[in-house]
C-alpha cells in the first residue's frame, strides 16, 4: 500500500528526514518508536503532505501513486489520515460542522455527491458512540477547550468518520490516561481491517499493549535503526534505546 | 463651484421650497447648522479623528443634492435587500424620498413612521422640541451638514412599556437618477421606559452610478428600554457612507449598535454612546470584511460619566487586496464613573500584502475603581490550522474560508433575530468568495 523509499527530507534547510525506507501493506499495524527528535512526527508530517518540509530526495508512493505533487488535501482524499500529536483548536467551528465538510469535499473529490444530511447524522452518531463521545460535545467549537484525552478521542472520530486506507497515530496516547487510552484503542481495532494499514507512532510501549503492531521500527537521527516484531517494542520498553545508537 | 459652497447656497433654496411648514425651532437648528459647516467645511486628514480617512476623491464628485425621483421602483427591485422571511415594520426611502406604497408604517402602539411627518405635525413637536438634534448637535461638520438639510428619515417613537412585537427595517435606496447623488437621510429614535425595540437598516445603491450617504441617527434609550440596532452595508462599489449614530441612555437600559461592512467604496461608522444614568450597558459589534481598494472606518465613542456603568465593544476585520481599515476606539471614564466595567476589542487579518489596517484603541480613565481592557491583534492566518484541516480533506481555498467565517463568528454570534443572523452569515459567505456547504 505504502512505500516510502530512501526518504529525505528537511526544513529551513536542516535535514530532518536522512533516508527513510518503509513498505507497508494491507491490512498491516506498524509502530515507528524512538526518542525525541528523531524524526517521527517529521515523518509523519512529510506522508501528510505539510508543505514547510522539503522533499529533497525519495519517495512516498500510495498505491501506485507518487504522492510527490500532492497538496495536504489531496492526499487526504487519496486516504491518508495524520491524527495530530497536537490537534490545533478552531473556535467557531464545530465538530459537527467541521467533519461534515471534511467528508463532503472528499466525495466531491471522488466525484461522488454530496451525503444527504440524514445519512450523515446517522453516521456522525453511529461514530461517535463508538468512540464512547457524548453528543454535546459534538457541537462545540473544534477541539476548543478539549481536554487532552476529548483532542485525542476526536481525532479519532474524524478517522472513522473519513475511514482512511492508511492512518497515520501521531502520538496519540500522549496526554490520555488509562481509561481513554482503552476506548482510543479500541475505536481504532474496529476500525481495522484486511484493506486499510495503520502507522502508530508512539513513545511509549504502552499503547502497543492495545493497538498490537506487525512491525516495530526504530527511528533514529532521520534514519530506521533496527525493525522487528512486537516484542522490540518490548525490549526498548526495558532498555532504552541507549542500545541502539 | 466646489462640493461645500454649492451646499451652502443651495441651503436657501432648500429653505425656502416650502414643502415644510417650518417649525421655528427646527428652522433655527437648521441656519444654526449650515453656518457651522460653512465655518468648519468638510474634515481633512489634518483633523485628528479623520486621520486615516481621506473624504478628498470623494469630495471631488458633483453631487446632486436632492435626486430626480421619477423612476419607478417596484416591489420587486427591493426585495432581495429586505429581510423577509420575518414579519416586520418597514420603512423605504427611493433617493431620499418615502415610498408609503412599499413600506409598513404604524400608528398604533408606536409611531413608526417619517420625519418630515413628525417636523411638521404639532402632534409631535414635542418629541421633536425634546430630542431632534440635542446629541447630534455642535458635534462634527458633516453631522451639522446632515442637520442643515435634514428633512426625511425614519421616525420611531416608542411610548414606555411597549415591546414593539416585530423588528422595524429601514431602507435607504437610490436609483441612479443622478450620475452622483448626495443622500442625507436623518432617524430619529425615541425608546421609553421599560420598551423594546430592535432595527435594521440598511442603505443600497439599484444602480452603477455614484451615490455618498451622509446619514446621522439619534437614539435616545429611556430607563431599562433596550434598544438592538443592526447596520447592514453591503453596498455597490461606487457607494459611500457616512454614518453618525448617536444613543443617550438613561440608567438600567441596554442598547447595542451592530455594524456589518462588507460593500461599499469608503465607510465610516462614526457611533457615539453616552451615558445618563447608573447601570446602563452598551454594546458596539462589528465586522468588516474588505477586497480591493475598500475603505471601512470604525470609530466609536463611549463616554461612561455615571457610576456601575459598563460597554462591551467587538470588532473584527479581514482585509485583502489593497483594502484599508480604521479602528478607532475611544472610551473615556469620568471620575464619578466608580466601577465601570470597559471592555474593547479589535482583531484583524490581514489576508494580502497591500492591505492595511489602522487600529487605535484610545482609553481615557480619571476613575480609579473601575475594570477596563483593550486587546487589538493584527495577524495572519493561522498555518498550522489550515495544514490541519487540509489534511482532512478540505481544500485550501475552503479551508481560507472556514477559518475566516470562524474569524467573525463570535459577532455574528451576538445578532438576535435568527433570520437576520443566517443573512448576515450569507452575505459574509458571499464576500469571503466561497460558497460554504456549511452553517455555523
Amino acid at each position: 500500500m505504502l512505500q516510502v523509499k530512501n526518504l529525505h527530507a528537511s526544513i529551513n534547510d536542516k535535514e530532518i528526514l536522512k533516508g527513510i525506507n518503509l513498505e507497508i501493506k494491507a491490512g498491516e499495524v506498524h509502530a515507528i518508536m524512538g526518542p525525541n527528535g528523531s524524526g517521527k512526527s517529521t515523518l509523519s508530517a512529510v506522508i501528510a503532505g505539510k508543505e514547510e518540509y522539503e522533499v529533497t530526495d525519495g519517495s512516498i508512493i500510495l498505491n501506485g501513486e507518487d504522492l510527490e505533487d500532492l497538496a495536504p488535501e489531496d492526499r487526504a482524499h487519496k486516504g491518508i489520515f495524520l491524527s495530530f500529536q497536537y490537534p490545533v483548536e478552531i473556535p467557531g467551528v464545530t465538530v459537527t460542522n467541521f467533519i461534515k465538510t471534511a467528508i463532503n469535499e472528499t466525495r466531491k473529490a471522488k466525484g461522488l455527491e454530496e451525503l444527504p444530511a440524514k445519512e450523515m447524522l446517522k453516521l456522525i452518531r453511529e461514530k461517535a458512540d463508538l468512540l464512547e463521545i457524548d453528543r454535546k460535545f459534538l457541537s462545540r467549537s473544534l477541539n476548543e477547550g478539549f481536554s487532552g484525552g476529548e483532542k485525542k478521542r476526536n481525532e479519532i472520530f474524524q478517522m472513522a468518520m473519513l475511514e482512511p486506507k492508511l492512518a497515520i497515530l501521531d502520538e496519540t496516547d500522549s496526554g490520555l490516561d488509562i481509561d481513554a487510552l482503552k476506548v482510543v484503542a479500541n475505536g481504532v481495532n474496529k476500525l481495522k481491517s484486511k484493506d486499510n494499514a495503520v502507522i502508530v507512532i508512539t513513545h511509549y510501549q504502552r499503547l502497543l499493549d492495545y493497538i498490537v503492531p506487525d512491525f516495530v521500527h526504530v527511528l533514529h537521527n532521520g534514519k530506521i535503526v533496527k525493525s522487528g516484531g512486537k516484542e522490540l517494542a518490548l525490549e526498548l520498553e526495558e532498555k532504552g534505546y541507549d542500545w541502539l545508537k | 463651484m466646489n462640493l461645500k459652497e454649492k451646499l451652502v447656497s443651495s441651503f436657501l433654496a432648500f429653505e425656502n421650497k416650502g414643502v415644510l411648514d417650518l417649525d421655528s425651532n427646527v428652522h433655527s437648528i437648521r441656519s444654526k447648522a449650515i453656518q457651522n459647516f460653512e465655518k468648519e467645511g468638510f474634515p481633512s486628514k489634518k483633523d485628528e479623528e479623520w486621520k486615516y480617512t481621506s473624504l478628498n476623491s470623494l469630495l471631488k464628485h458633483d453631487f446632486s443634492l436632492f435626486p430626480k425621483t421619477e423612476k419607478p421602483i417596484g416591489f420587486k427591485n427591493v426585495k432581495e435587500f429586505l429581510i423577509n422571511e420575518i414579519e416586520s415594520y418597514t420603512l423605504i426611502f427611493i433617493d431620499g424620498v418615502f415610498s408609503s406604497f412599499l413600506s409598513d408604517t404604524t400608528h398604533d402602539d408606536c409611531d413608526v413612521c417619517i420625519l418630515s411627518s413628525a417636523l411638521t405635525r404639532p402632534k409631535y413637536k414635542m418629541v421633536i422640541d425634546n430630542y431632534f438634534n440635542t446629541i447630534a448637535k455642535n458635534n462634527n461638520s458633516l453631522t451639522e451638514l446632515n442637520t442643515a438639510f435634514s428633512v426625511e428619515g425614519a421616525f420611531i417613537n416608542i411610548p414606555k412599556n411597549t415591546i414593539v412585537p416585530k423588528p422595524i427595517q429601514i431602507l435607504n435606496f437610490s436609483t441612479g437618477s443622478e450620475k452622483e447623488a448626495l443622500l442625507q437621510p436623518r432617524n430619529l429614535v425615541v425608546v421609553g421606559e421599560n420598551s423594546h425595540v430592535q432595527i435594521i437598516e440598511r442603505h443600497q445603491n439599484l444602480s452603477k452610478n455614484t451615490v455618498l450617504t451622509n446619514s446621522v441617527t439619534e437614539i435616545f434609550v429611556h430607563k431599562r428600554a433596550i434598544v438592538d440596532y443592526y447596520k447592514i452595508q453591503n453596498d455597490t462599489k461606487d457607494s459611500s457612507l457616512i454614518d453618525s449614530t448617536f444613543v443617550t441612555q438613561k440608567q438600567q437600559s441596554v442598547a447595542s449598535v451592530n455594524t456589518y461592512s462588507f460593500g461599499g467604496k469608503l465607510t465610516r461608522n462614526n457611533l457615539e454612546f453616552y451615558h445618563e444614568g447608573e447601570h446602563i450597558t452598551s454594546n458596539l459589534n462589528g465586522i468588516s470584511i474588505l477586497n480591493n481598494k475598500q475603505h471601512v472606518d470604525n470609530h466609536t465613542l463611549v463616554n461612561h460619566k455615571y457610576p456601575n456603568c459598563e460597554s462591551h465593544e467587538l470588532y473584527k476585520g479581514i482585509y485583502a487586496d489593497k483594502s484599508t481599515g480604521v479602528f478607532n476606539g475611544k472610551v473615556i471614564v469620568q471620575q464619578e464613573a466608580q466601577k465601570t466595567n470597559a471592555f474593547q476589542q479589535n482583531n484583524n487579518i490581514l489576508i494580502d500584502d497591500g492591505a492595511t489596517i489602522n487600529a487605535k484603541p484610545q482609553l481615557e480613565i480619571f476613575a480609579d475603581d473601575v475594570k477596563c481592557s483593550h486587546g487589538c491583534t493584527i495577524g495572519q492566518l493561522d498555518e498550522s490550522a489550515l495544514f490541519y484541516m487540509q489534511s482532512r480533506g478540505i481544500p485550501k481555498k475552503e479551508a481560507k474560508a472556514l477559518l475566516l467565517f470562524a474569524f467573525g463568528n463570535d459577532v455574528v454570534e451576538k445578532i438576535k433575530i435568527p433570520q437576520l443572523k443566517s443573512r448576515i452569515t450569507k452575505l459574509i459567505a458571499q464576500n469571503l468568495g466561497v460558497n460554504l456547504g456549511f452553517e455555523l
